[in-house]
């Protein structure tokens, strides 16, 4: 859920101008953000499978220390979605255990 | 491979303060940082700071960083972003990466202001998505305006803890309770006095026994603890929440400083490992200083003081300052740390402070 | 287990802790008008309230870790140092009148409008009583932080510090 008022940062003024696409759905989102902040704002928090026991995890540290965060990003896997700002139509995917390079279909 | 003077490894408030007076002193400076935006972590601190006017007491945090990034572009700081350090080797060699390439850089004097990170906590759950540092849940909601979630529990009633409660209730969430397991509250009661009338429950001598959920988390069970630590049977509680944030502590990021060969002693009011360093914040490395919390946790008051005093102190070092005009600034710059030490929250750090110095002391 | 009284268990100032810390008037001060009454029972290192006070009632000196002490007669209960606590922990109160008025920082979205009906809470966080709101000051110095006043049966003088946050269920 996005923070639209603020009794000390004010309303927000920017707006949501961009898609991504994660997991087939699409998912409005404002250019320069982490990519996180649009999952969160989408209501997601599952972000990868881990390898061997394929538990969930999302975000942790939201400073690109724990790469709890990373997912596959335009085909390129563990990229930390904390510290990556979003682009239009980008193409995100949950990662699974180390991730694969190159876009699924 | 490029040069420059002074290399400043971390655009916080230490950083950015550290570059601020060392380029008004005359020198050439260069800070590197890992992250899109400068200003560390001064730009999610929506609440006004504490200390004197010297300190910029009754600013808002968010305020503070602005000017100090107003500073450094008029002073004409080269500031990288997306700038990776990994590594400092000999001479004021610093390699890092930027825009995918490897690039080096050669400075006379390093300032390593890297800052710290957020301590993490083991218990059945604290893996589930929705499970998160305070820190991190800051970040979102007073940088990115997103909120993690809308029914959180925190851990831990530090400054941190408290200060985030209410921070989350301003951005819209409600904090359903904090609990901390020492018997009473760590950081200050005019921080805790907030979220209690904002309704919010500080439950002490209290823990996580478990969190709840599958995919995300779904509740928390806590649990009361005796004089002695010990989980009280029967005394559980189970709240329905959609996040717990934890704000159990920080830990210097050190990694640069233990690579570039400085001494470290183990000091734990300081967050563990801390670089030894003189009260010039010159490390046992000659020409490396540090300033911030990777020199021992404390907060952004008190890293944008040390932050200067190496910023002098390095200018002063390059022949910057003429007859006794270093000596003064770093006066004063010592007078207004101590300054921040002081009262039954602060002796604990300024002790452990002088421990650090001792440390030096018994070096040489 | 009982629970202990006190600012580092409560995370609020008991009774006793308030009856003793310099910030806090008397009782025959706060029937006379309105007085700054300060929250602020921990030394720690702070003191902008000192310097926003324009009538000099209020001293922290150094080191700055002392508590604030107010001067009562000095404090005229204008108001201006309740936004420059960064701990949020001045208030005014005026017991002067046939009903309490009592002002109170406040940083949440949406603010009451004045004349409202609003629910008037307790340093806990209980709503204690209904209370009507006076004034809503705010300013560039305040720099977001809106300073409103209820008015409050005069027997919650010394319990009601805030209203509950607006659009709560």
């Amino acid at each position: 859920m996005r923070v639209l008022h603020h009794p000390i940062l004010g309303d927000e003024t920017r707006k949501t101008n961009a898609t991504i696409t994660v997991d087939g759905r699409e998912i409005p989102a404002i250019e320069g953000e982490p990519i996180a902040a649009a999952l969160l704002a989408a209501g997601i928090k599952k972000f990868r499978e881990t390898p061997k026991h394929h538990k969930p995890r999302g975000i942790f540290c939201a400073i690109g220390r724990c790469t709890d965060c990373v997912m596959i990003v335009d085909g390129v896997p563990n990229v930390r979605t904390c510290v990556t700002p979003v682009r239009d139509g980008m193409i995100i995917y949950t990662q699974k255990g180390l991730g694969k390079w190159g876009v699924e279909k | 491979m490029k040069n420059t003077e002074i290399a400043i490894i971390g655009a916080g408030p230490a950083g950015l303060s550290c570059a601020v007076e060392a380029a008004r002193a005359g020198a050439q400076v260069t800070v590197l940082d890992e992250n899109l935006k400068p200003g560390g972590q001064l730009f999610k601190q929506i609440h006004k700071f504490f200390g004197s006017r010297e300190h910029q007491a009754g600013i808002r945090g968010f305020r503070i960083g602005q000017n100090l990034l107003e500073e450094t572009e008029k002073l004409g700081v080269n500031v990288l972003l997306s700038a990776s350090v990994y590594g400092i080797y000999e001479d004021g060699l610093i390699a890092y990466i930027k825009d995918g390439r490897d690039h080096t850089l050669k400075a006379k004097k390093i300032v390593i202001a890297t800052g710290a990170s957020e301590n993490a906590l083991a218990f059945p759950g604290c893996t589930l998505p929705g499970v998160m540092g305070a820190g991190a849940a800051q970040t979102m909601i007073n940088v990115n305006r997103v909120l993690p979630g809308e029914k959180i529990l925190m851990v831990g009633s530090g400054n941190v803890g408290l200060i985030v409660s209410y921070q989350l209730l301003q951005a819209g969430a409600d904090v359903v309770a904090l609990i901390e397991a020492a018997p009473k509250i760590g950081g200050y009661g005019v921080h805790a006095a907030k979220i209690r009338r904002a309704g919010v429950p500080i439950y002490t001598s209290t823990t996580i026994k478990e969190v709840l959920g599958e995919e995300k988390v779904e509740g928390v069970v806590t649990v009361s603890l005796d004089e002695k630590w010990r989980p009280l049977e029967g005394s559980e509680k189970e709240f329905r929440v959609d996040t717990v944030c934890l704000a159990v502590g920080l830990s210097p990021l050190t990694e640069l400083a233990w690579m570039a060969g400085c001494e470290f002693t183990f000091i734990p009011a300081l967050g563990g490992h801390v670089p030894i360093h003189d009260s010039n914040m010159e490390t046992t490395v000659p020409g490396i200083y540090v300033a911030g919390d990777v020199t021992g946790v404390e907060e952004a008051s008190s890293a944008m003081e040390e932050g200067r005093l190496a910023g002098v102190a390095c200018a002063e070092s390059l022949g910057y300052f003429e007859g006794q005009k270093a000596l003064e600034l770093k006066q004063e710059i010592w007078r207004r740390l101590d300054a921040l030490r002081t009262g039954p929250f602060g002796e604990a750090r300024f002790r452990a402070k002088n421990e650090q110095l001792n440390a030096r002391r018994k070096l040489a | 287990m009982m629970q202990k009284q006190g600012v580092i268990y409560q995370g609020y100032p008991s009774e006793e802790e308030l009856s003793r810390i310099p910030g806090v008037p008397s009782d025959e001060r706060i029937k006379k008008g309105p007085v700054a009454f300060i929250e602020c029972a921990q030394e720690i290192p702070c003191n902008p309230c000192e310097e926003a006070c324009p009538f000099k009632a209020i001293t922290v000196g150094k080191p700055i870790t002392n508590l604030p002490a107010l001067d009562e007669t000095k404090c005229t209960g204008c108001g201006t140092c309740i936004a420059a606590c960064p701990g949020l922990a001045i208030f005014v109160v005026n017991g002067s009148k046939e009903k309490a008025e009592i002002s109170f920082p406040y940083e949440y979205y949406p603010l009451p409008e004045k004349g409202d009906e609003v629910d008037c809470v307790d340093r806990e966080g209980r709503v204690v009583t209904g209370g009507t709101v006076l004034r809503i000051a705010k300013s560039q110095k305040y720099d977001a932080t809106a300073v409103i006043t209820v008015q409050v049966p005069k027997e919650y003088i010394k319990i009601v510090r805030g209203i509950k946050r607006l659009g709560r269920s």
